[in-house]
């Protein structure tokens, strides 16, 4: 229901609409539409939301006889996005043009300070000058400045301290007390008047410069989420009619055949009706071999149709394709904490009043211990406590790194739930691996036949018989002669008999497949196959004799065949120091085979589901963390307890949701990028940590001046402003690092 | 005498401060809704405003983002004990789904968490 309202919404975007009163004439305006069920105007954002099956024209036209324009809102996420980058970029500038006013100012000055060394008052001329000199830093604190005085003053009526009233409280007090100096110089020791609006207007300016330098790095730890809106298209080739229409994606619904034609992107997800053709999945999967897409097959949204032309059935569209979910739990993800953060979170709280109680502890000091001129020590202290304290580093340092680490990890096909998934997985110490689709490729093959004579005429003669069987090892048989393209005929007289084989004729030949107790039921003695058979039960494979009027002719061996790259998967988890366990529900022997070909530590065989999950749950009561991976679906009660479950391959709505980590194509390789990532993420995240730590620990008491015995020195107020300034800056640009991260192997 | 008064405002900052970021009443800011209700939050000058908003628990609930602030900090808001984060565009309002969830005091913040509110269900 909730969907079909979606549907027939119309968002349009109105102009000339600034007060409470337009609202409601436009809204009864665009109610007598025809077809209108509902109009909501949304002042903040000047849009207005038109439910119904009223042409979007006739709305148009409504508002405009009501006085007012509206124009159709293309609300995509992309546009969204890049109206976003558009105010970004304006806020950039607005702070770059503060921060050259600002710094215009009291650079010169600064320098004037330095050549001249006369930043005293001590004449009424003095007075005069610096006077002037005070209201035009006023003017910048204001313009350039202001938003940290109304920010400080909204964030203290709320009983909070932030950021801004760190700087407000650190350029207001040298503003304050510089002003103190000339008006009333008089009042202080001589030593003491000293004047310090050249320290307001540049950290004033610096902090301006350093935010707008942040604004552009930030803009760069979301890269990933542009790249993927880049993937979705913005129209689509539907046929209506009979005819080929271009239309935006907003109109394409689901249940609409569309048509991509080669080096077209697929716009929503479907099924394929009529042609052939390779899709690029790399941008979706990481998978770099196009995929050979035909009738039947399922497309996604934001893939690239390489050299056929394919007409598709669109299933799911909007926020239902694969893309669009990705999408979104990227950005989710991208958004969550880490648990590493919570010492970080917790300093942040507090961060701000305790230092401004540090502030007027060390300023006190210095008045009453220190050595003359007290009151401009006791300032410059106060000042540079202040400035230089600001936590924001610090409460960055997570934020970032995990941004673009999940974004990184959306690029290699590995998503990444939350920020907790993503630190689990860099100190896990056993991986528990599901056999069947994820170390195998899921469905049996056949690999050995020997016979007596002609092996084809065997194979063709065994399929034949297996086609009326619905054994799964049966598809592995008839699958086998199907690619040698054999003529299979039907059998006659067919029973399968339970836990033994099947029998039937085919052209007047008695036929036997089964075990060795089908062999024996029949009297037909084994001889040498059973030796032979014995050598491939052991390499892990199900073998099957074969018999023909009631004599030996070959056996047949069947297996679920290893993936190509798992070896080389494994080999290198066990290089990250990942301990490996097997769990499979198959029988011992195959999966004992399957695990010393892999390499793999520890075998548990013949399990059921539920096993699953109580073997990983032993684990983690013998003290391990715990990786699980699987297939998603049957393996979600273990995925679910292990401590980070990696859904392999499956890329499904229900993986998506559910897993911690969704890997998006069907190799162990990506179980590796993701600790890999996960190790690269928690370093960045430590440095970012430590970066932030270290400044506020050291820069807080060299501030307070504990250099001073030595260096004779106190920090100047403006150092503390551009140290502050740099700090978010090299937090921000060390995350920007992780942007670089390559797996060791692409593969 | 001026030894006396410097040292005598230095503390009383310091008591101010411990008690009004600390230990005094928080008055007025809270604002508590009813599901159906729509309830608008603010972001503008470092503050969300209303900081504290109390809701009804057991229920789903959307809340209503509206940021003014061109400040990056003010970019995501997040609500860790809830696992919910979300994006907020500029001079636009943005839905932010609060599932059923138990009684209690959630905090959220932006991402420095300079930005900070409480959201209480009971």
């Amino acid at each position: 229901m909730a969907r079909e309202q979606q549907a027939a919404q119309t968002l349009f975007r109105l102009s000339g609409v600034s007060c409470a009163g337009c609202v409601n004439k436009i809204e009864s305006a665009v109610q007598g539409v025809a077809g209108v069920q509902d109009a909501r105007i949304n002042l903040a954002d000047k849009t207005l939301k038109v439910q119904g099956a009223a042409a979007p024209q006739s709305c148009i036209e409504a508002v405009r006889q009501a006085g007012y324009d509206a124009e159709v809102a293309k609300s995509s996420e992309r546009q969204r996005r890049e109206e976003q980058r558009a105010q970004e970029e304006r806020h950039y500038h607005q702070l770059l043009w503060r921060s050259a006013i600002a710094l215009g100012v009291g650079l010169p000055l600064m320098a004037w300070g330095l050549i001249t060394d006369k930043m005293s008052v001590n004449s009424f001329a003095d007075q005069l000058a610096w006077g002037v000199m005070g209201l035009i830093t006023l003017a910048i604190l204001v313009f350039c400045g202001g938003q940290f005085f109304s920010g400080a003053w909204k964030a203290l009526r709320h009983h909070s301290a932030t950021m801004d009233t760190l700087v407000a409280l650190g350029t207001g007090t040298a503003w304050l007390f510089s002003m103190l100096v000339v008006l009333v110089p008089h009042l202080l020791p001589e030593a003491a008047r000293h004047v310090y609006f050249e320290a307001s207007a540049m950290i004033i300016g610096l902090i301006s410069l350093g935010q707008a330098l942040e604004v552009r790095a930030r803009g760069r730890t979301s890269a990933a989420v542009e790249k993927l809106l880049e993937l979705q298209d913005t129209s689509a080739r539907v046929l209506r009619d009979g005819k080929e229409v271009d239309l935006p994606i907003e109109q394409v619904q689901a249940g609409d055949q569309l048509r991509v034609r080669p080096g077209e992107k697929i716009p929503v997800d479907g099924m394929v009706l009529e042609g052939g053709s390779l899709v690029d999945e790399s941008m979706l999967t990481g998978e770099p071999v196009p995929v050979k897409k035909g009738e039947g097959d399922n497309l996604a949204a934001g893939t690239l149709n390489k050299n056929g032309s394919l007409l598709f059935r669109a299933e799911k569209v909007g926020a239902d394709t694969r893309l669009a979910q990705i999408i979104e739990m990227v950005k989710n993800a991208q958004g969550s904490r880490v648990p590493i953060a919570r010492l970080a979170d917790k300093i942040s709280a507090i961060f701000v009043p305790v230092v401004m109680i540090i502030a007027v502890v060390a300023a006190l000091v210095w008045f009453n211990l220190g050595p003359d001129p007290r009151a401009a020590h006791m300032l410059v202290v106060l000042t540079s406590v202040l400035i230089i304290a600001c936590p924001c580093a610090l409460g960055l340092a997570t934020p970032m790194s995990v941004m673009v680490g999940v974004g990184k990890g959306a690029e290699y096909g590995v998503l990444v739930r939350n920020g907790k998934a993503l630190q689990q997985s860099c100190n896990l110490d056993v991986l528990v691996v599901d056999k069947t689709g994820t170390l195998t490729e899921g469905s049996p093959r056949l690999t050995d036949i020997e016979s007596e004579g002609d092996s084809d005429e065997l194979l063709r003669l065994l399929a034949s018989l297996e086609q009326g069987s619905e054994h799964p090892l049966a598809e592995a048989v008839v699958t086998a002669a199907h690619e040698k393209k054999l003529d299979l005929q039907k059998p006659s007289d067919f029973e399968a008999i339970t836990a033994h084989g099947v029998m039937g004729v085919i052209s007047g030949k008695k036929i036997l497949l089964g075990n060795s107790k089908l062999m024996q039921r029949e009297n037909i003695p084994l001889g040498d196959w059973k030796a032979r058979a014995n050598n491939l039960a052991e390499a892990g494979r199900t073998v099957m004799y074969a018999a023909v009027d009631g004599v030996m002719q070959g056996i047949i061996a069947v297996a679920d065949p290893i993936r190509d790259d798992a070896a080389a998967a494994i080999a290198r988890l066990r290089k990250l120091g990942l301990r490996l366990e097997m769990l499979t529900g198959d029988n011992q022997a195959s999966a004992e085979a399957v695990a010393r070909h892999l390499k793999i530590d520890k075998v548990h065989a013949e399990l059921l589901p539920e096993d699953k999950e109580r073997i990983v749950a032993q684990l983690q009561k013998d003290g391990a963390r715990v990786g699980m991976v699987g297939d998603g679906i049957n393996d979600a009660p273990a995925l679910a307890r292990a401590d980070v479950g990696f859904a392999i391959g499956a890329g499904t709505d229900v993986a998506i949701e559910s897993a911690d980590v969704t890997l998006m194509r069907s190799s162990l390789h990506g179980v590796a990028n993701a600790v890999e990532l996960s190790r690269a993420t928690l370093g960045n995240i430590k440095q970012n940590l430590f970066g932030a730590f270290i400044y506020n620990t050291l820069g807080i008491p060299i501030a307070a001046g504990v250099l001073f015995p030595l260096t004779g020195m106190l920090l100047s107020p403006i150092v503390a402003g551009a140290a502050m300034a740099l700090s978010s800056l090299t937090v921000v640009s060390n995350a920007n690092r992780l942007r670089f991260f390559k797996p060791s192997e692409v593969h | 005498m001026i030894a006396t008064l410097v040292n005598t405002i230095g503390v009383l900052l310091i008591i101010a401060i411990i008690w009004w970021f600390w230990l005094g009443p928080r008055r007025g800011a809270a604002k508590t809704v009813a599901v159906s209700e729509q309830l608008q939050i603010v972001v503008k000058d470092g503050v969300y405003e209303p900081d504290h908003i109390r809701l009804p628990s057991g229920h789903a609930a959307t809340l209503h983002f509206l940021r003014e602030d061109p400040s990056p900090c003010s970019e995501w808001v997040i609500f860790p004990d809830l696992e919910i984060s979300a994006e907020l565009a500029l001079n636009k309002e943005t839905t932010v789904e609060i599932p059923a969830a138990k009684p209690g005091k959630y905090p959220f913040s932006c991402q420095m968490q300079m930005y900070r509110g409480t959201l209480t269900l009971e």
